[in-house]
This record gives C-alpha cells, structure tokens and sequence, in this order.
C-alpha cells in the first residue's frame, strides 16, 4: 500500500469533473420534478446531447458550439415527452422509459459515422493568475466552463425557486396543479417549459461525457449516468444544494475508490466498487430525515376539465 | 402439467422442429452474440469482422445474423435461444460471461452447433476457442520495461478471470526482465466496455505515476486519455486502435478470428464439424501484433520482433521457469514451461506484483 500515490489536489480536481454530468443531469430533472413531472427519459436525453454536442462539435471545431448543440438536442428529445405526457396525456413513466430507449437508439444511429473520431479539445477555463494559486488553484480554478456554468445553474435555480415569483409559481404547478390551474395559470405551458430545461440540461450533461470526459464517441458511452442522476433527485429531496452535494459525494468517491485500488489499498474492489453508490445514499437519507417530500402532483396527469 | 408449461414446452418443440427444417435448408445459418457494440474499435469490432469475412468467403450460401450489446447472464441465454429458435446452423458466443448461457442453451439445441470464445466448458455440440493473447502481453511488457521513466506501469484489468489475470501476469515478467525497477498498478473496473470508467482508470493511474498504462477493456478512452496526457505510452487491445498510432499507441494485440470463424462454418457445411478445443497464439495468427511505431527506440523494437519471432515458432514459451507465485512459493523450475491446464485455470499473480486478486 502506497497512499502517498494519491494526490490530493488531483483527486478533489477530477471528483468536481466526474461530478458534473451528474449535476447537471439531476440539476435539470429537478425542475421538471418540482414542477410535477417524472421524465424517466435522462438517460435518453443524455446520450442524445452526447451526440448532437459530439457531431456539430467536429464539424464546427467548436466546443462551445457542441454544447449549445447538446443542449438543444437533449430539449428538442424532450419535447417528445412534452407532447406524450402533456398533449397526448400518455402515463409519464412509461413515455419516460420509452424516452430513454428511443434516444439511445436513435443517438447510435446518429452517431454511426463518428466512431473513433476525436473531438476538438475543450480548454480550461483562462482564468489567468488564479490557476497559478497553490492547491487552490488546480482545484477550483483549472476547470473547463461547463464545470462553472453547472454551479451557475444549480444556485440559479435554488434562487429562483426560492426567491422568485416564477419560481412560487412552478412549485404551485407541481403541488398541486388543479389549484394552480384555478388560478390561472397554464399549467402545461409551465411544465412543458420544466420538462425542456431539464431536456437541456441532461443534454449538457452527456456532452460533457463525450466531449471533455472521455472524449470520443461511443455508443451507449453515457452508462447508466442519467440513472443515477434520476435517483439523486429523489435522495436529494428535491433540494438543488443537495443534489450538489450528493454529484459530489458521488462522483468523490468513484474517483476515491479508483485512487485507492491504484494505491493498492488492501479492501476488496468489490466494496469499493459500491462505495459511491452507498455513501450517498446514506448521507443523503440521513440528511431527508427531515420534514422534506415530494412535489404533491409529481407523476400525475392533469387535464383542464378535471 | 400446468397450461404456462403445457405452452412452454410446445413453443420449445415447435422450434426445435423449425430448427431441424432449417438445417434441410440450403442456406447456413451463422449467429454471432456480442458483448459490446460494434463500432467499438476493440474486441467487438474484431468479431465482427471475423463474421464479414465468413459473409465475403462464401456468399450466398450462407447468412449471418448478430446481436450486439447483449449482457452477460441471463439475457445472453434468451438472445441465444431466439436465435437457435430462428433456424441458426453455428452460434459463436464471444465473451467470457457466456459461459454457462452457452452451454445451458445448447442442452437444449442438439442440432444447433455453438462454438464459445475464451470459455473453458465444452459439450458435444460447444466448442471453444480463444487466442494466446498472453503471447501478445509478453511483447508489450517488454516494451513497457523499455518504455517506462517512472518504472510505473498502470494496467486496467475488466473482470478477475484467468484469461485477464495471465496477461497481467505475461506483461509483468517480461516487463521485469527488461527492467528490474518496474512496478506495476493494476485497477479492476468491473466492466469489458463503458469508455467513461475506462477513462477514468486511466487518467487515476496517470495521475498516480504510470507513464505506461496497458487495457484489458474494450474501448479507445483510455487511448484519448493517455494522448490528452500527452507523454503516457499506451498499446491496442483487441483491434489496432490505429487512429491513436504513433503515439501513444506504440503497438497493439490484434484478434483474427476470420480464418477460425471461416474454418468452423465450412465444417458445419461439410458436416464434419466436431466438438473441439482451440487455443492458438501468434504462430497460427489468432494473435497479431500491430505495427511497433517509431516512438519505440530501433533496439527496442528489434529485441520486441525477436521476442515475437521466438514465441511465433514455439521456440521461447511466455510462462517459462524459473518463477515463484506472489506468496513466494515455487511454480516452475528453471526451464520449465506451464501447460495449458494452469495457464486456463490461472488465478494467482507471480511474485512481485503486489495487490491482490479480488476473489
């Protein structure tokens, strides 16, 4: 055993990167939950942006492009589930489900001419003297933007549910949506908007994997992720700074437990293997021990005459 | 007999009964099982490419179907049964986890010939075969002792079964041999395909040192990490990962199954296929060894063709005493080589390499 293999300021640097298709994938379906609807589509979504980030990437040798491209993959995929759920008023968890099959089929197919491409490389963020800062800075200043943008988006959107009146308005929607369509408001205008936002986002989320995680294309290259996320939000408790912690915790520990196989701790991989997944569930069960549940109207069907 | 068994049990004859008119068919009917997608780029990739050329050798007589992406388990045993159920002639598994699939299936097709890649169990109508890759590990841990500065080699290993096991064990004695410092890192993902864990290891095993860092996995991510970090030498698995040549990727294991999977199917038309065990290296060409690049210094790679040309004409066996196992006890003398029942059964590392082998 060789613990001193480990670099610490490597290790949390790469647990904020490992940590981020998580974030922003949980981060997106957060707001369509808290706005009352399940979209079992994120692992769909996810591979989708993957591609759309990965294919105009190349061709526009553009990064930043890609992921504009990603996001409004992953939005327009979801607009399908908008129109299923809230047009159609098909049962959610199964257009979720079928969400997620469609768009993995349909991101292999797109993707077929894209194997064993290399994509333009995504830059850190130039930040200048701060990524000169001892330990410091290799941790919180050497990342690339999408790392910061998903920050951005989860303190915006605990702002905005928080503070503001859209944000009353859309947990109105998702506790309950026939009082909020008593008063007023359209309710499938707000939750089709919720639903493409996390479209969006789980959309960013896949194209970090394809374009700065790994980065190539592979089909079925997402893994499970979007998954993960899902159940993060559940764990979470529908709170945005607790869906950060627990991507972190997440993504710490895969990274944790890859270090200390390569230190040759003397624990059964098996155990750590699993460790990401149970730490954080248990902190996070632990920590929605308290009064927290979920939006009143998450998952059911509304229609205006009911 | 209950009404789901009465049903059951007819479905199954009815399609052993269409499986025996499908033999009467003039077209062979070839199905491949594949663990992974194939545009992989790795172990996938060559399978199927093996099945191209058995569609290239003879045409319209014969017909190949696939699956790709089937888990290992239960669900490999269903895809298997459909296609025994759709009339296939020669079913060839291609992943270790079909093991027992393979052979509960085959109980049930008698007529339907399987043939089960780097497996160890056979029955009248399963085959196996696999390729010395540990032949192939031989030369890249040779390089590897070359190559390395910091004297770390990382190795992500898939799952802890003896065919991963002995290209770990290969690697090191050969990388020991060609300098004594080394120290090998050796990461278990648990996966024979998922790029962003694959990747992961292997931007965790640079991080910790490794300056050369060999996969037992499938895809080309821990290629893109190693070229991200810009000074990490790395080698194919399974397929020649060319698009990553000249470096990092200075060579590669390259798998042909073409000419077996050619050979089997011309058996199954002849009717003289047979039940058979096949294990061949580097001198029948199961084993390739992709192009040694000019970022290997000449002598390097001299003493590399050398190593290759001895092992091709069974001159020099990878497994040759004197070696100790890890615990320090003996394994074999000066001289002698292992034989294949310890080489397919492997489950203990030699000595020097440290960590253990998850159980």
């Amino acid at each position: 055993m060789d613990l001193s293999a480990i670099n610490p300021i490597l290790l949390i640097a790469a647990m904020i990167g490992a940590a981020t298709p998580i974030l922003l994938a949980a981060i997106g379906e957060l707001v369509a939950e808290r706005a009352g609807v399940l979209n079992l589509g994120v692992e769909g979504m996810m591979i989708t942006g993957a591609v759309c980030g990965f294919i105009i990437a190349v061709n526009t040798g553009s990064p930043t492009v890609g992921f504009v491209a990603a996001a409004v993959g992953g939005a327009v995929l979801s607009l399908l589930f908008a129109f299923l759920t809230q047009i159609a008023l098909a049962n959610q968890v199964a257009s979720g489900l079928a969400l997620t099959l469609f768009g993995l089929g349909l991101s292999a197919l797109m993707g077929q001419r894209y194997v064993g491409i290399k994509p333009p490389r995504t830059e850190a963020t130039p930040l200048g003297p701060l990524a000169d800062i001892p330990v410091i800075g290799p941790i919180i200043f050497g990342h690339d933007l999408i790392v910061y943008l998903g920050l951005v988006i989860v303190a915006a959107t605990w702002a905005t549910l928080k503070f503001t009146r859209a944000g009353l308005i859309l947990r109105a929607v998702g506790e309950n949506h026939d009082a909020a369509h008593a008063l007023g408001y359209k309710v499938k205008r707000i939750r089709t908007l919720a639903i493409m936002f996390g479209g969006a986002c789980a959309g960013l989320g896949g194209a970090y994997i394809s374009l700065v995680r790994v980065p190539q294309w592979t089909e079925g290259m997402t893994a499970g992720v979007g998954w993960i996320a899902l159940a993060l939000v559940v764990f979470a408790s529908w709170k945005p700074w607790r869906v950060l912690l627990g991507a972190y915790l997440f993504g710490g520990i895969t990274q944790l437990q890859l270090n200390l196989q390569g230190a040759g701790v003397a624990i059964p991989v098996e155990y750590l293997a699993m460790s990401p997944y149970i730490v954080t569930i248990i902190v996070l069960v632990i920590l929605s021990s308290d009064k927290s549940r979920a939006p009143g109207s998450l998952g059911r069907i509304f229609h205006a005459s009911g | 007999m209950k009404f789901t068994t009465l049903m059951a049990s007819a479905a199954l004859a009815l399609g052993l009964a269409s499986g025996a008119i499908a033999d009467g068919d003039e077209k062979t009917k070839v199905g491949f099982v594949y663990v992974g997608p194939i545009g992989d780029g790795g172990w996938t990739y060559e399978h199927d490419k093996g099945r191209m050329a058995v569609e290239a050798e003879f045409g319209d007589k014969v017909e190949t179907v696939y699956v790709e992406n089937v888990a290992e388990g239960p669900d490999s045993e269903r895809v298997m049964t459909q296609m025994a159920l759709d009339g296939a002639d020669l079913i060839f598994t291609t992943s270790f986890g079909y093991m027992d699939p393979t052979i509960n299936v085959a109980a049930k097709f008698p007529n339907v010939k399987f043939e089960h890649a780097t497996g160890y169990k056979r029955a009248d109508n399963v085959s196996i075969y696999s390729a010395r890759f540990y032949e192939g590990r031989a030369i890249q841990g040779h390089i590897a002792g070359k190559m390395t500065k910091s004297n770390v080699v990382g190795y992500i290993g898939s799952f802890p079964i003896p065919e991963v096991i002995r290209g770990i064990n290969s690697a090191y004695i050969h990388a020991k041999k060609a300098n004594p410092d080394v120290e090998f890192k050796v990461i278990w993902v648990y996966t024979w395909f998922d790029p962003a864990k694959e990747a992961d290891a292997a931007k965790v095993l640079i991080e910790q040192g490794a300056d050369v860092v060999l996969q037992h996995t499938d895809s080309t991510a821990p290629q893109a990490a190693a070229q991200e970090a810009g000074n990490v030498v790395t080698f194919g698995q399974a397929s020649d990962m060319g698009q990553y040549a000249p470096f990092p990727r200075v060579s590669s294991i390259i798998d042909d199954w073409a000419p077996y999977y050619i050979a089997r199917t011309k058996a199954v038309m002849d009717g003289t296929w047979e039940s058979t065990a096949t294990w061949d290296g580097i001198g029948a060409g199961m084993v390739g060894i992709g192009e040694i690049t000019d970022a290997v210094p000449a002598d390097v790679k001299a003493e590399a063709l050398a190593l290759k040309a001895a092992l091709a004409d069974g001159s020099y066996h990878a497994f040759t005493g004197p070696l100790n196992k890890q615990d320090g006890t003996p394994w074999l003398a000066e001289g002698e080589t292992a034989d294949d029942g310890t080489l397919a059964g492997m489950n203990f590392y030699v000595e020097g390499i440290e960590g253990e082998i998850p159980q």
